[in-house]
C-alpha cells in the first residue's frame, strides 16, 4: 500500500489503512468558516475519496457547476459575480487615475481588497473576516505580482504622473467551500469586463498637461486576460487529492497546496495551506494535477466569457433575481 | 446645480417619473441556500442584499440575553464599489453603524421577539449598488429575508424614502435627488395597522408641509408593501409546486 500514489483506476486501499487519528479533526482550515461533521460522514467521505468517487458523485478532479456572469454592477469599471456550489463571489473593479509607484514609473497598478461579508456566517461580523480577507488578498497580491499577468504599461498615462490604478474590490457572499478557486475566476472574469475610458494628454505651451477624457462613453480600452491565472486548490484528502472541495470535505482534509496556473500551464505561484504536513511526492503529483485541471479550467472560461460577450449589450441581465 | 431642476414644469423628475411615483422594484427570496433566510430587492439601480440567521443562541456574552424577548442585532454594510466614489472600509464607519441601529429599532418593532427569550437573531444588509434610497432597499429587502427565514412578524415592514421640491412632496428619491440637498424623509410603515416603525427626516422643512410630506412616503410604503406580497405569495407558490403539493 503506497503512500502519496494517486493514480487513477483504484489501486490497492485496505479499508482501514488511514491513519484515524490525523483525519478525525474540527472542521476548520484556517479561518474559514467551519462545519460540523460526525466521525461516520468523515469517514464516509475520506473513503469515497480513495475509490474516486466523491458525495454528489463526482471524480477527484472534477469541479463543480459554475455560474460566470459579468457585469452586474453598473457603477464599476467591470464586475463579475461567480456562484460554483453553494460559494457566491461578487468583484467589482473601478479604475481611478492616480500616481505611479516609484519603483515603476511607467506602470499602472492593482490594489486589490477582499471583503469577507456577514452574510456568508455570523463570525465575520464586525472585523471578524478582516483575518480570512487579509490572507485572500495577500494571495492574491501574490499570484498577480509578476511582469506578465497583467499588461500594465497599458495602464500608464504619462510616465511619473498619471496612470490608472484598477480597485479590485472582492465581496464574499456565501462560503461553501474552494474560495480561493472562485475567487480568482471571478477576479478574471471581471478584469475582462473592465472597460476603462481612454483618455488624451494634451500639452500647452507653458508645459502643465490637461488629461482629456473621450467624449464617447463607449470608447474605452479593455484589459487582456490571456495570461491572468487561476488558482486550484488540490486537498489532501487520506491518499488521494481532490479538486474543488465543499466544506465538508476541507474538514476531512488536513492539508492542501494551492497551484496559481495560467492558461498556457505555467505556474506563477504555490502555497501549501493547512495544519498537516505534505511529502514531497505528493507535492509534485498535486502541482501536475493542478496543471493539467488549470488548463481545462482557462479554456472553458475563455470560451464561456467569449460567448456572454458575443450576445451583445442586449443580453438579458440576471443578477442575483435569477 | 445650473440645468439641473428636480421637477420639470410638466411634472416630470429627472429620471422620467411622476412625483409619487417609485422605481421599478424586483425582489427575490431565498437566494442564498446556507443562510437561514435570504433575500434581494432592487429599487431602480439600488440594490440590496439581505441575510438572516436565526434565531440562535447568544454569540458572545451570555450577559446579553434578555430573559423574555429575543435580542435583533444588525449590520449595514455596503460594498466598496457600491458608491460612486470608492469607499474604503465597507463597514464600521459611522454611518453604517448608525443605519445598523436604525435598522435594529425597526425590526425591534416588528418581530415578535416575546416567542424566543434568550436568543438572537441577526440581519445583514449588504448594499451592492447605491442609487438613492438605500435604507428603504434595506429594509425591505430585510423583511423579505425575515420572512425567508420564517420568524414571526407582527406585519410587513414597508419603508420609503420622500423628499421636497418646488410645493410638491416626492416619493422615492434618487441619488441626484437625495444630493441636491433638500428635505429627505424616511419611513418605515407597518401597512396593515398603519403604525410608524422609524421616522426620520434631514434638512429644513416647514411644518406645514409635513403632513403633505409623510403622507407621501406612506403613499409610496403601501404601495411597496402590495409588491413585496406579490413577492412573497409567488415564493411560496413556486415553493410548494416543488413540494409536490
Amino acid at each position: 500500500m503506497t503512500h502519496g500514489r494517486a493514480g487513477r483506476g483504484g489501486g490497492v486501499v485496505g479499508a482501514g489503512a488511514t491513519r484515524a487519528d490525523d483525519v478525525w479533526r474540527a472542521g476548520r482550515l484556517g479561518s474559514m468558516a467551519s462545519v460540523a461533521l460526525s466521525e461516520a460522514e468523515k469517514v464516509y467521505i475520506v473513503h469515497g475519496v480513495q475509490e474516486d468517487l466523491r458525495v454528489d458523485g463526482r471524480g477527484c478532479e472534477d469541479y463543480r457547476c459554475v455560474e460566470v456572469e459579468t457585469d452586474v454592477v453598473s457603477n464599476t469599471s467591470g464586475s463579475a459575480r461567480v456562484k460554483l456550489g453553494h460559494t457566491d463571489i461578487l468583484v467589482g473593479v473601478k479604475a481611478e487615475m492616480g500616481t505611479p509607484k516609484l519603483e515603476k514609473p511607467n506602470e499602472g497598478y492593482l490594489e486589490f481588497f477582499v471583503d469577507c461579508s456577514a452574510n456568508a456566517t455570523p463570525e465575520f461580523e464586525g472585523r471578524g473576516g478582516d483575518d480570512l480577507g487579509t490572507e485572500i488578498a495577500n494571495t492574491l497580491y501574490r499570484i498577480f505580482n509578476n511582469k506578465s499577468s497583467v499588461d500594465l504599461k497599458s495602464l500608464c498615462i504619462s510616465p511619473r504622473e498619471h496612470c490608472w490604478i484598477l480597485y479590485v474590490d472582492v465581496l464574499l457572499l456565501e462560503c461553501g467551500g474552494n474560495l480561493f478557486d472562485t475567487i480568482c475566476i471571478a477576479v478574471k472574469a471581471a478584469l475582462f469586463n473592465t472597460r476603462i475610458p481612454r483618455v488624451r494628454v494634451l500639452e500647452d505651451e507653458e508645459g502643465s498637461k490637461d488629461i482629456e477624457l473621450s467624449d464617447d462613453p463607449y470608447d474605452c480600452i479593455r484589459l487582456s486576460v490571456e495570461n491572468v491565472p487561476c488558482i486550484v486548490t488540490l486537498c489532501k484528502i487520506g491518499y488521494r487529492h481532490v479538486v474543488d472541495a465543499t466544506l465538508q470535505e476541507e474538514a476531512c482534509s488536513l492539508a492542501s497546496l494551492l497551484v496559481s496556473v495560467t492558461s498556457k500551464g505555467v505556474v506563477t505561484c504555490m502555497r501549501k495551506v493547512g495544519k498537516g504536513s505534505l511529502d514531497p511526492e505528493s507535492i509534485f503529483e498535486m502541482m501536475e494535477t493542478g496543471k493539467r485541471v488549470g488548463k481545462v479550467l482557462h479554456a472553458s472560461l475563455q470560451s464561456v466569457l467569449h460567448k456572454e460577450e458575443s450576445l451583445g449589450p442586449k443580453r438579458q441581465k440576471v443578477g442575483f433575481l435569477g | 446645480m445650473a440645468g439641473l431642476e428636480l421637477l420639470s414644469d410638466q411634472g416630470y423628475r429627472v429620471d422620467g417619473r411622476r412625483s409619487g411615483e417609485l422605481r421599478k422594484i424586483q425582489a427575490r427570496m431565498g437566494v442564498f441556500a446556507q443562510a437561514d433566510g435570504s433575500a434581494y430587492i432592487e429599487q431602480g439601480n439600488t440594490k440590496a442584499l439581505a441575510v438572516v440567521y436565526g434565531p440562535h443562541e447568544i454569540r458572545g456574552s451570555r450577559a446579553r440575553a434578555l430573559p423574555d424577548r429575543a435580542l435583533v442585532n444588525c449590520q449595514y454594510s455596503s460594498a466598496t464599489f457600491s458608491t460612486g466614489e470608492r469607499k474604503r472600509r465597507p463597514h464600521g464607519d459611522r454611518k453604517s453603524c448608525e443605519m445598523g441601529l436604525h435598522l435594529r429599532q425597526t425590526f425591534e418593532a416588528a418581530i415578535l421577539t416575546q416567542l424566543h427569550p434568550r436568543s438572537q437573531i441577526d440581519i445583514y444588509v449588504q448594499v451592492l449598488q447605491a442609487d438613492g434610497g438605500t435604507y428603504a432597499a434595506c429594509v425591505n429587502a430585510a423583511t423579505l429575508a425575515v420572512l425567508d427565514a420564517g420568524i414571526p412578524m407582527r406585519d410587513f415592514v414597508c419603508a420609503c424614502s420622500a423628499g421636497f421640491v418646488d410645493n410638491t412632496a416626492l416619493a422615492d428619491l434618487s441619488h441626484v435627488e437625495e444630493a441636491a440637498g433638500g428635505p429627505q424623509l424616511a419611513l418605515a410603515l407597518l401597512p396593515a395597522s398603519g403604525q410608524i416603525a422609524l421616522l426620520e427626516m434631514d434638512a429644513r422643512l416647514h411644518e406645514d408641509h409635513l403632513e403633505q410630506v409623510l403622507e407621501a412616503a406612506a403613499r409610496a410604503a403601501r404601495d411597496v408593501h402590495t409588491v413585496l406580497d406579490r413577492v412573497v405569495r409567488q415564493h411560496v407558490r413556486e415553493a410548494s409546486i416543488l413540494l409536490g403539493d
